[in-house]
């Protein structure tokens, strides 16, 4: 069977039916907040459990110790905080114990039972979520950026905010089942951000080769310029598992989650999520979740040392390479030749040749896959 | 983990491993609560608790899995 939700029960908080139709209409009278679509996201993420044992946005207790101990007050792993944060003049009559509507686009998202209202300090909040307080950071000029204030308290999902890849989203609950109907007890999941080149590939089925199933969880939300477009990612993921991996035994699916850049600590989130999944398995890639050169190469392999009580297995996958000696795709821990027979799968360098239109060699992505990128025509975020 | 609680016998050999693994490895306050732990990973990981759906919540969650092809 597949790894036990994180803190032991998968948690939904989605409304539904009657009850949803009389909150909805009581939410008419309650005070209300416009979020973005970031706090939107996390909302979702949150009431369709994949920040499971989480059930709303985090109050004080909870934000201090993730903050100060990388562990909820009940001493389970959590690193990253979920917070939604509002200015004073948003919460002019607000008080503990209301409830109040979280609109996206004007429109009814969730409610949050509002459980606590804290002021927070985003400097230390950078130092510690990010180790860095430099603005550079794009998670740190993110903190910077928002509000004064934080709100916590539990949350119901009225709607989910628009998702333009709705059909290849599927939520804890979803895979869980599917897992099971597959017979799938071992099952590795794979976050991308890239359309796959032979690296990945090699990643991959080396972790499949002792796992039942291959969870890949493109991470669609927000993007920067020159990020491949999520549609494209998903494509090529098709064009790859139907012309080279065997059949059922990978699930695509979507997962629509922030990003922070937050490297060590993100990297025990992406797999506590994972877990939340169904995952026994999450592949770690060096310098997961970084930016710049603000981590190490391998502190966000180190700091799964502090957590034997996550509950999924990390794995640390070395880069893949070409080797010219070895006749194929090998990594550091098997292929004992020299730099001169390597031929390094260098996503920058595929990224530039799919740019100009070029078809990158065969050796670095497969035909099929280069084939969906250049025939979308606007590949890349502009 | 709450409630009465009964006593077990294992072998001191192992126990002071368990108690050496704790005290380099963090994450649990004693041998006691590490092996609830494995316990309850072990045993949920065999009947696939955690989860709580009624069996015609199930089915629509398989309907929409096969709606999408995944099924
Ligand atoms: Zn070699």
């Amino acid at each position: 069977m597949v790894s036990r939700p994180h803190g032991g029960r998968l948690v939904l908080r989605v409304l539904e039916g009657r009850r949803r139709e009389r909150l909805l209409s009581e939410a008419r009278e309650m005070p209300s907040l416009e979020v973005g679509l970031e706090r939107a996201i996390d909302a979702e993420d949150i009431a369709r459990g994949a920040f499971s044992p989480l059930e709303g946005f985090m109050v004080e207790d909870e934000y201090l110790s993730v903050l100060d101990r990388m562990r909820l007050p009940n001493d389970l792993p959590w690193t990253i905080p979920v917070i939604l944060d509002a200015s004073k003049e948003e919460l002019r009559g607000v008080s503990v114990g209301d409830d109040l509507l979280l609109k996206y686009n004007g429109r009814p998202l969730a409610i949050v039972t509002v459980e606590d209202v804290y002021g927070w300090d985003k400097r230390v909040h950078a130092e510690k979520v990010f180790k860095t307080r430099d603005p550079g950071h794009p998670g740190v000029e993110a903190t910077y950026r928002r509000k004064d204030l934080l709100v916590g308290g539990r949350l119901e999902l009225i709607d989910s905010p628009p998702n333009p890849l709705e059909k290849y989203t599927l939520w804890p609950l979803e895979t869980r089942i599917l897992f099971k109907e597959r017979g799938w007890r071992r099952v590795v999941a794979f976050q991308t951000r890239n359309v796959p080149h032979l690296g990945h590939e090699y990643v991959q089925k080396a972790a499949l080769t002792f796992t039942d199933g291959l969870l890949v969880q493109p991470l669609s939300g927000w993007k920067k310029k020159g990020d491949y477009r999520d549609e494209v990612i998903v494509e090529a993921y098709k064009a790859l598992i139907e012309h080279y991996y065997p059949k059922n035994v990978v699930v695509l699916s979507v997962l629509r989650m922030n990003m922070f850049y937050a490297g060590p600590r993100e990297a025990v989130h992406h797999a506590i999520v994972r877990k939340n999944f169904g995952a026994t398995h999450f592949i770690v890639g060096r310098d997961h979740a970084g930016v710049g050169d603000y981590y190490g190469p391998y502190e966000a392999w180190e700091i799964f040392k502090q957590f034997p009580d996550l509950g999924i297995t990390p794995l640390f996958v070395r880069e893949a390479f070409y080797c010219r000696k070895c006749g194929g795709m090998v990594n550091e821990k098997i292929c004992p030749h020299g730099p001169e027979h390597r031929v390094k799968i260098s996503g920058t360098r595929i990224r530039e040749m799919l740019r100009r239109g070029e078809r990158p060699p065969e050796y670095m992505m497969r035909p099929e896959v280069a084939e969906v990128v250049l025939g979308h025509g606007n590949p890349f975020i502009e | 983990m709450s409630g009465d609680k009964v006593s077990i016998e294992i072998s001191k050999d192992l126990y002071e491993k368990a108690k050496k693994f704790i005290e380099e490895n963090g994450g649990f306050k004693s041998v006691e609560e590490l092996v609830e732990f494995l316990l309850e990973e072990a045993i949920a990981a065999e009947t696939g608790e955690g989860v709580a759906i009624s069996p015609e919540d199930e089915e629509k969650v398989k309907e929409r899995l096969r709606s999408l092809g995944y099924l």
